[in-house]
């Protein structure tokens, strides 16, 4: 493994992860404010054809990726109005819409098949993206990974930082508490919801728009499943979904250079390794019971009613 | 008496939606597709499909044909294919190889419907089988390939481990070797038929391996287009994926099952249908090339257009002997072709391809 | 204070209703009718003769109704499995690797004995199969009992490991030698095949079978301690603590118990209607299970009728694709509204809509 190679996986892996990343960080949203969104996979799916589709018809990316999170909003908003207003079961309409969203973007994206799309290009900063190593990993990348970064670390500091994630945080833990305080416990879990829609929409968009720019049908692939883990795998915590989702890509790319050097290992066993992994270091991160239920929201999938 | 009450509300049904289409006098033959993928998917069935739709503007309204896709090739494929068969249907296509036992067991309990299964090699009375010699047209890939590498590494981007594509392999890499003994094939499995994101992933470590050409057994643009942002060259696969990288793709294997289909369809309206196999390559056009990237040089392209030409007359085949396997054994001496069947079967790669295969 | 919106608000009953438990799912069939109707309508298709393929034809022959049952019987399997452990709180959400390994291992005994025409054949798989899902899922229940590791996390991760296992062995060492080395085992024998029950569908023994362990779990639920002990442990962990009840001991009854229902489901898959191993064994069975657990409303006989009404909206899309030309995108939509109108009747069960504004809950 020489430095140059070790650059491209790097490189390769943080691209990897971003997708996985984005997603899994507006489901922890969700889910600290005590509502379990198994729809990822389809708000995934919604906002990879509406960035495509616009992004088309525009020719401006940006306008791609607001209607990307826009569409994820969208389906969030049914999820919304199913699970926090009529109070359907949370999961079962979780799984529900990822079917309807799987559908809805196969329909809507038929006439896309086969339609090419330039990249958004990476940021190519002369000097500091040539360095070796450094650069390809840290500069370089396309914007979209440097935006995952801040949003982690802007709902990192909105969760544990600010007054309105303490209130987020305290409608998941406890809803009948934040109720009696006084605090509209459904509409900041619509907000929670919703943020969680866009998050997922913008994991679409990066699919459909940066890593492989073109529309066909399904093409998250299970990528929403795995950020749902991830957030299991953080523990609630977002700088460790970055973590989360950096391993899980990290592995992915270094299993496929084994392959490449032409190892005497099937290539089965060697894609198991990405799910081994995270099975391995959850197991290591989490023998600490105690911090674990600290984190873990205890209203979580709960549906709250006021008079009940 | 549930049922019947359910028949009549099924009847009436039927005859309000067959009122409106209005019956006609001579019945237009129907014809049935069953896909393994999305039509969406861009590669397999996507390629199917077109074929679907060429029969549909080649018979106009003689011809009615309809498919069902996404279906497993678990216990849902026998039921698809038996629906089709029970629905006065008169010719079935069943387009994956998972698709072949349902067939079979299906067309024994309508022999008087003709079913047509792709890649399989069981048949029976009306049961016929077809696939296309891809490695035909990997052969001549791999001599552009070998023409154009500089790095002398070629990536290769593979789905599973199955004959066909691991002929596929080894057709390239003979292709290769034919013009640049030096050059050496690297293979990454994806497990998987279609998964951009993942393709995107192998093709970038082939690259950061040293690979300066692409060559792809999977059916999405995702590695055409990594060879389009990484400014080297690339082969597409199923369809031509030249919008996907203008400079990068220098040709593309092209399923092309159109022509076959429109046969099959005229041979069951002319009653002449039998149930044979049919394995065609270049010559019968079920294997096309798309057309050549125009920064290829003029030599590469008059040797690759040679090198089609003598497959194409028979002169030249790809797995003629002396060949060997990764250990150096000879497995067809000088003067001989490995038998169709061998192809059919392939579950070891040739001399200079590097990895293993799953045993 | 009762949620209010301008004109309608939702005011919980004191008793779930009886009339609407059985009224809501029928009020979710209309609003299907009628806005499948319309989605027909804008697609240019005639509407009746569209819901008439997706919801009657599939049933207006006897195959049809063996079919259903074929698609419905796993469904119902794993789902009341899972229904156990989401009860007691335990998130198996990786069924469809336990599925898979149950083929693995169950198929793996019928590869052994491909020669043997003995009675124990069939037996010996299904107990074999049984016992792989649970193998599989007693991995996440020893992780989450011994190490604290949330368990979704585990079952999901392992569903992929596998398939991949299974993956490899078609490929590789179970190969079929006699079948041009495609990635397909043996075609299992008639003594480790399933047999048909009715003849001309493929109603086979299995899903017979299935039904008598979905009964089976029935009793265990209503009847035993230790689904006492779980039913306490999903509602109140505390008061099972106080009442010292092993939290340990239910997730591990939980896993085991879903585990061993997906491994039968995926032999019983396997034996029956595919006869051998190959890449693809289920159409995501396991996943689809979770939404027909909650359907049921985790209760075995509504898992018994929310499988056989997902297993028809599956067939009814294959109709209408080969019938009117839909393409499955729309079914997926359609399927997906279906979901949203019986879960969004539910509510009706549990509380009244009141219109205008309501006073505060203090003066009802």
């Amino acid at each position: 493994m020489d430095v140059e190679t070790l650059g491209a996986i790097g490189g390769a892996m943080s691209r990897a992860a971003t997708p996985l990343a984005l997603a899994a960080v507006g489901e922890l949203v969700t889910e600290k404010a005590g509502v379990l969104n198994l729809g990822v996979e389809g708000m995934m799916l919604a906002g990879a054809v509406a960035a495509f589709a616009v992004t088309v018809a525009t020719g401006n990316p940006l306008l791609g990726i607001l209607a990307a999170m826009a569409a994820g909003m969208l389906l969030a908003l049914l999820f919304g109005v199913l699970t926090l207003s009529l109070m359907a079961n949370q999961v079962a309409t979780g799984l529900a819409l990822t079917i309807f969203g799987i559908g809805l973007s196969a329909f809507v994206g038929r006439d896309f098949v086969g339609t090419p799309l330039t990249a958004l290009a990476p940021i190519h900063l002369p000097v500091l993206s040539d360095i070796p190593l450094i650069g390809p990993l840290i500069f370089g990348q396309d914007p979209l990974v440097y935006v995952t970064f801040v949003l982690v670390g802007g709902v990192s500091w909105f969760l544990m930082r600010s007054r309105a994630g303490l209130i987020v945080r305290a409608v998941g833990e406890n809803h009948d508490a934040a109720h009696a305080l006084g605090y509209d416990v459904i509409a900041i879990r619509y907000r929670a919801v919703l943020f969680g829609g866009a998050m997922g929409g913008l994991a679409g968009a990066y699919l459909s728009l940066v890593y492989t720019p073109m529309w066909v049908e399904n093409m998250t692939a299970g990528r929403g499943w795995i950020a749902l883990a991830l957030v299991v795998f953080a523990t609630w915590k977002p700088w460790r979904v970055l973590v989360g989702a950096y391993l899980f890509g990290g592995v992915t790319i270094v299993q496929l250079h084994i392959q490449g050097m032409g190892g005497a290992i099937p290539s089965q066993l060697l894609s198991m390794l990405p799910y081994l992994a995270t099975i391995g270091v959850l197991v290591l991160i989490s023998r600490d019971a105690l911090r674990i239920r600290l984190n873990a929201p205890a209203c979580i999938g709960k549906v709250f009613h006021p008079e009940s | 008496m549930r049922t019947s009450i359910i028949r009549m509300l099924v009847g009436a049904a039927l005859a309000a939606g067959l009122a409106t289409g209005g019956a006609q006098a001579d019945e237009p033959t129907k014809v049935g597709f069953i896909y393994v993928g999305p039509v969406g998917d861009f590669g397999w069935s996507h390629q199917h499909d077109q074929g679907r739709q060429a029969l549909e503007k080649a018979f106009g309204d003689k011809v009615k044909t309809s498919f069902v896709e996404s279906v497993q090739e678990g216990a849902d494929a026998e039921r698809v294919v038996r629906q089709f068969a029970a629905g006065g249907y008169d010719l079935v296509f069943t387009t994956s190889f998972g698709f072949m036992n349902p067939t079979l067991k299906v067309a024994q309990q309508f022999p008087k419907v003709k079913f047509e299964h792709a890649t399989g090699y069981k048949r029976s009375a009306n049961v016929a089988t077809y696939a296309a010699r891809f490695y035909e047209g990997r052969y001549v890939i791999g001599v552009i390939a070998g023409l154009t590498t500089k790095s002398k590494v070629v990536g290769y981007v593979a789905s599973f481990p199955i004959p066909e594509v691991v002929s596929g392999i080894n057709a390239f890499a003979r292709g290769l070797h034919s013009v640049n003994p030096e050059a050496q094939v690297k293979v990454i499995w994806v497990n998987s038929w279609y998964d951009p994101g993942k393709e995107r992933e192998a093709a970038e470590t082939l690259i950061a391996q040293g690979a300066d050409v692409l060559s792809q057994h999977t059916d999405s643009p995702a590695p055409v287009q990594v060879a389009e942002e990484k400014g080297i060259f690339a082969f597409g696969q199923a369809s031509d994926m030249s919008r996907f990288g203008p400079h990068a793709q220098l040709t593309a294997i092209v399923d092309n099952w159109n022509e076959y289909y429109i046969d099959r369809v005229k041979a069951v309206m002319d009653g002449t249908w039998k149930a044979e196999d049919t394995w065609g390559g270049l010559a019968a056009g079920m294997v096309h090339l798309a057309p050549y990237n125009a920064a290829l040089p003029a030599d590469v392209v008059e040797k690759a257009e040679a090198v089609r030409k003598a497959i194409v007359d028979g002169s030249l085949h790809p797995f003629a002997g002396p060949l060997k396997n990764q250990a150096g054994q000879e497995i067809v001496p000088a003067g001989q072709v490995l038998a169709d069947d061998k192809i059919l079967s392939m579950d070891w790669y040739i001399e200079g391809v590097q990895g293993q295969l799953p045993k | 204070m009762s949620r209010s919106s301008r004109f309608i608000t939702l005011e919980a009953r004191p008793e779930p209703s009886a009339l609407w438990v059985w009224a809501a799912p029928l009020l979710a069939v209309g609003l299907t009718l009628i806005a499948g109707g319309l989605l027909f309508a804008a697609l240019g298709k005639d509407p009746v003769a569209a819901l008439a393929g997706f919801f009657l034809k599939p049933l207006s022959s006897l195959y049809g109704l063996g079919e259903l049952g074929v698609k419905a019987a796993p469904l119902a399997l794993i789902a009341a499995g899972l229904a156990v452990g989401f009860r007691g709180g335990v998130w198996n959400i990786g069924a469809e690797g336990q599925l898979t390994m149950g083929a693995v291992v169950g198929g793996g005994v019928g590869l052994a004995f491909l020669e043997s025409t003995g009675p124990l054949v069939l037996p010996a798989m299904m107990l074999c199969g049984a016992l792989g899902g649970m193998a599989w899922a007693a991995i996440p229940a020893l992780l989450r009992t011994r190490f604290n590791a949330n368990e979704i996390l585990t079952s999901l991760m392992l569903t992929y490991v596998a398939q991949l296992l299974l993956s490899w062995l078609v490929h590789g060492p179970w190969r079929s030698p006699s079948g041009f080395n495609f990635p397909e085992t043996e075609m299992f024998g008639p003594a480790a095949t399933l047999p048909v029950l009715i003849e001309g569908t493929r109603l086979h023994l299995g899903v017979v079978l299935a039904l008598v362990v979905v009964g089976a779990i029935w009793v265990l639920l209503g009847r035993s301690f230790i689904g006492f002990q779980i039913k306490v442990m999903g509602l109140a962990p505390r008061a099972g603590a106080y009442a010292g009840f092993s939290q340990r001991r239910v997730i591990w009854m939980a896993m085991l118990l879903s585990g061993g229902a997906a491994g039968l489901a995926g032999l019983f898959e396997v034996a029956g209607p595919i006869g051998q191993l190959q890449p693809a064994i289920s159409p995501g069975y396991g996943f689809t299970a979770i939404i027909v657990a909650f359907l049921g409303r985790l209760h075995p006989l509504g898992i018994v009728f929310a499988a056989c009404f997902m297993a028809l909206t599956y067939l009814g899309g294959e109709t209408v694709q080969m019938d009117m030309g839909l393409p499955l995108a729309v079914t997926g939509v359609f399927q997906g509204m279906i979901l949203f109108f019986l879960l969004a009747a539910d509510v009706l069960i549990r509380y009244r809509i009141r219109l205008g504004r309501a006073a505060s809950a203090k003066a009802l």
